[in-house]
């Protein structure tokens, strides 16, 4: 009795690992695609991939996409969308542009406008689906217009160029560096912060949860998820510091990141939009007020349409009317790969990030590989179809009766 | 004797990690209205999938013969092509098609691809004259009530030249009218020799039409009860149903019944679309301090929209009249006013009204009062939230792994009472629960009448809105009728009777307005 009890043990913990697993099969396979991804390019590119400087690229060249993505899945979640960001991505462009080189208005001022701007274009169309009741996609369709014509009518059809150096940092500058040679100090030490917040950060949660007997996740999987989790930023680090450094990009991407996942999983507005989303008739009846947070979802959104209208704008030195166009596509692309469901109530801005993050290694992985545009589009589009089918197809295996 | 028409020997269906079915036998005789019941998640539903092909052959174990022969139905066509066909509890029917194009849904009327439209409106009023309808077969399904709307659907069954009509659950929506129509409607079609199972929690329609009932528990077939060769009362039914005496279906409550917290004076309402029809009028209600206050009424009569317009104004349009609380008149114009006067209203309809239902247990229970959860800066103690949620868990005995389960996946009875939580956790002083025990079984229903009493005994105000008198009866204090929009009675429950009751809903407006002179 005792021998098969001992024998069988460890085969039981297996297995209940491997259901843990599998119970979180979307947050792993998506993890897990990203590396395999990863790996793919890296063979196949002989090592171009993950050099430093692609790695500098590809965090610079995607960040307004993933930008977008944040603000996208908020308004995914909500229930919504949004079709309008490429072309409010193109107006504020067009705005700084005017602003700065023809108002000569300081760029700093400039910026700060330029987000006023964002707001007040969300709100526009905050108002009219929320408190008009039109649903958002014929709002932000129109808006895709009317941004559009905004933007060409702003810059008259031309395109403004240059911007000053300062404010082109913005897109493409690096966080100043101290070392001469070798690894650049400062995105070491930042590196070395971020692993630090984060392990206390989860070891006080994990602390946390047991004082208040509350169930967590497997000891193992804690500490394999920590481990890998130190190991990227560290691994990121180092890759950066053997290039230029910090791109400025990365800080505010990295900011957007923190203060947004944890509205979103933690505070009252967050929980507010998943509830609108899960069933809106329910969380208007638990005194949800529903107008009031579909609009600021909105106002948001137009906010961080606005900041990734800028940051593209000093990346490309360049004001253009047709700036942006298809941003809206791949922000929400980048959202359902991400695991957000198409009905609202679930996603989140990880995931979001995580799901931009894989069409940006496709895009660049492909072009260094010197894949057509025709191809590069053709695999994009199957490869958010599979997500989403892996999704359903998951979803209908848990979902038992 | 009869014979069978209908024989499954040996069902067991499993689901990842669940026996839904184990072993289960059910003989049908030809002609018999046989009924199933059932605690909810015994297996009715899965039963009847099996049996329709919704759960394909080889999806599960065990065998079906129909008329004779073995069956091996490989979806829902071809049960239908034996003259097998299930009727939904939640109606099939698309809202802005006609009544004929619903009917011959899938199954259209054509010549060479061609809809034949006088074809197709003919047969529909054929068909409908069989179920006792008269609206012209060219009418929107939207604009029939849902009681025409399952005569509809009993008519598409009958131009599939159906055998064996399945119906789960068919008056669970339908008012005691309504209900009465569509039981004399079976009986109908029974003389014309078509079998019916119908799947109900509603014992006394058991009693009154079914020749045989079979009940099931825990996804095994407890009993076969021949209708007619024993005297089976309502109490035999339920004891098989779970398994054990019920030794009252009501819970026994002492009220201690203080001042008055909540009153509304001179309420009219009117509806949404159609601003001249008043759905509300004049009405008064109030309840006290420990009281259970019930509304009867039948459907159509307000009850929900008199409940919905005083939270928050949640249903209607130019809501006049004057909300007390503790004797001074408040603002409930908004969802967040109403529940910040202490007010909360639990739906009748839990799935659409009441719960996210993608949402965990934690997190619906604190949908409502998310601001006592939050720290500085609108951020939610996440742990405390799970701590509060598990405490309801235990005492309101919800039935779930944790309280990181899905609401969409519990049992009815497990739904209603996350609601609960989420009500009981916003600490109100006066809720208005509506239908707080629809489509839920009988040993849970007995628990939410318990969690009911202990509200009440707590010093809150409760007002329960309830289809079914005997419950009104059992639970409440105090009872109002309401009929057509008005208040036709207010009796303390030593007075009211079902009769009493019945009478006073069914008061027409003609008649309560000489009433009042």
């Amino acid at each position: 009795m005792t021998t098969s009890n001992e024998l069988t043990k460890p085969v039981s913990e297996a297995r209940k690992a491997l259901g843990y697993l599998t119970g979180q099969l979307r947050q792993v396979g998506l993890f897990l695609a990203l590396i395999v991804i990863v790996l793919f390019f890296q063979i196949t590119t002989h090592g171009i991939t993950l050099r430093p400087i692609n790695v500098s690229n590809l965090v610079i060249q995607n960040s307004y996409i993933l930008i977008l993505a944040i603000g996208m899945v908020m308004v995914i979640i909500a229930g919504h969308i949004d079709l309008s960001v490429g072309s409010v991505v193109a107006f504020v462009g067009a705005m700084a542009g005017v602003m700065i080189t023809e108002w000569h208005i300081a760029w700093p001022i400039a910026i700060v406008l330029c987000l006023i701007i964002g707001a007040l274009v969300g709100a526009w169309q905050g108002f009219w689906i929320a408190y008009f009741r039109i649903p958002a996609f014929i709002v932000t369709l129109a808006g895709m217009l009317v941004f559009r014509g905004a933007a060409q009518i702003a810059l008259q059809n031309q395109q403004i160029s240059p911007f000053p150096e300062a404010f082109r940092r913005l897109g493409s500058g690096f966080l100043p560096s101290f070392g001469t040679s070798g690894y650049e100090p400062l995105t070491l030490i930042l590196g070395a912060v971020a692993s630090i917040v984060l392990l206390f950060g989860s070891l006080r949660q994990r602390s946390v949860r047991h004082k208040y007997g509350l169930e967590s996740e497997p000891l193992w999987y804690f500490i394999l998820k920590l481990v890998f989790a130190v190991f990227l930023i560290v691994y990121m680090a180092f890759l950066l510091a053997s290039y230029s450094g910090t791109p400025i990009v990365l800080v505010i991407l990295g900011v957007l990141i923190v203060v947004y996942a944890a509205v979103m999983a933690r505070s009252v507005f967050g929980r507010h939009v998943y509830a609108i989303g899960g069933n809106l008739n329910a969380a208007a009846l638990s005194g949800v007020k529903t107008k009031r947070v579909t609009f600021l979802l909105f106002v948001n959104m137009g906010v961080i349409s606005a900041l990734a209208g800028l940051v593209f704008t000093a990346q490309l030195n360049l004001a253009s009317p047709s700036a942006g166009s298809g941003f809206e596509l791949d922000a929400i692309a980048a959202v359902f790969i991400g695991g957000a469901a198409v009905t609202g109530g679930i996603g989140t801005v990880t995931g979001a990030i995580i799901g931009g993050l894989i069409i940006g290694l496709l895009n660049n992985g492909m072009s260094i590989l010197g894949v057509g545009t025709e191809y590069q589009s053709l695999i994009k589009g199957l490869v958010l179809l599979a997500a989403v089918a892996f999704d359903v197809y998951n979803k209908r295996r848990n979902g038992g009766r | 004797m009869t014979t069978n028409i209908l024989e499954m020997q040996g069902i067991t269906k499993t689901f990842p990690g669940v026996k839904a079915l184990q072993n289960v036998s059910l003989g049908v005789k030809r002609g018999h209205v046989h009924a199933i019941c059932g605690e909810n998640g015994a297996g009715k539903s899965t039963l009847m999938k099996v049996l329709s092909g919704v759960y394909p052959a080889g999806s599960f174990d065990g065998q079906i013969v129909f008329e004779d022969a073995q069956v091996d139905f490989k979806n829902i066509n071809d049960s239908e092509a034996a003259g097998v066909v299930i009727i939904h509890q939640e109606l099939a029917l698309s809202p802005y098609l006609s009544i004929a194009e619903n009917i011959f849904l899938g199954n259209e009327q054509q010549t060479n691809g061609w809809i034949d439209w006088n074809k197709t409106n003919l047969e529909a009023a054929k068909l409908l004259a069989r179920v006792g309808l008269k609206d012209n077969p060219i009418t929107k399904i939207t604009d029939i009530g849902v009681g025409k709307q399952q005569l509809v659907e009993i008519a598409k069954a009958l131009s599939k030249r159906v055998k064996l009509l399945i119906l789960d659950e068919p008056t669970a929506a339908l008012n005691d009218e309504d209900s009465a129509h569509l039981l004399e409607l079976i009986k109908q079609l029974q003389s014309q020799g078509i079998t019916s199972i119908i799947i109900s929690h509603k014992l006394n329609e058991i009693k009154a039409i079914a020749d045989a009932v079979t009940i099931i528990r825990d996804g095994r077939t407890i009993e076969t009860l021949d209708m007619h060769a024993d005297e089976i009362s309502e109490e035999r039914i339920i004891k098989g149903m779970v398994g054990r005496d019920l030794e009252s279906r009501y819970p026994d409550h002492n009220p201690t019944i203080g001042e008055e917290l909540l009153r509304v004076e001179h309420w009219n309402v009117f509806h949404p679309i159609d601003l001249s029809r008043q759905i509300i009028t004049d009405a008064a209600i109030s309840v006290r301090a420990g009281e259970i206050v019930g509304i009867a009424g039948l459907m159509g009569a307000g009850r929900t929209e008199l409940a919905m317009s005083i939270f928050g104004k949640s249903y209607g349009v130019k809501i006049s009249g004057k909300v007390f609380k503790r004797g001074v008149e408040i603002d409930t114009s908004t969802v967040p006013k109403a529940i910040r006067h202490g007010i909360a209203y639990a739906t009748e309809d839990r799935k659409r009204y009441g719960l996210n239902l993608i949402d965990d247990i934690t997190r619906n229970t604190s949908g409502s009062a998310l601001g006592k959860l939050a720290g500085m800066f609108g951020f939610v103690d996440g742990h405390k939230e799970a701590t509060i949620a598990g405490q309801y868990l235990k005492s309101l005995n919800i039935k779930a792994p944790s309280v990181d389960s899905i609401t969409g996946k519990l049992s009815g009875g497990n739904q209603q009472k996350v609601v609960l939580s989420k009500w009981m956790y916003a600490d109100p002083d006066v809720l208005i629960l509506d239908e707080p025990t629809r489509g839920i079984d009988v040993g849970a229903k007995y628990e939410i009448y318990t969690i009911i009493n202990r509200l009440a005994d707590e010093g809150k105000g409760v007002i329960m809105i309830s289809s079914e008198l005997p419950e009104l009866l059992g639970v409440c204090d105090r009872i109002y009728t309401l009929a057509e929009g008005r208040v036709t009675a207010d009796v303390p429950r030593s007075q009211a009777t079902a009769e009493f009751l019945m009478q006073h809903m069914t008061k027409e407006r003609e008649k309560s307005a000489s009433d009042h002179v």
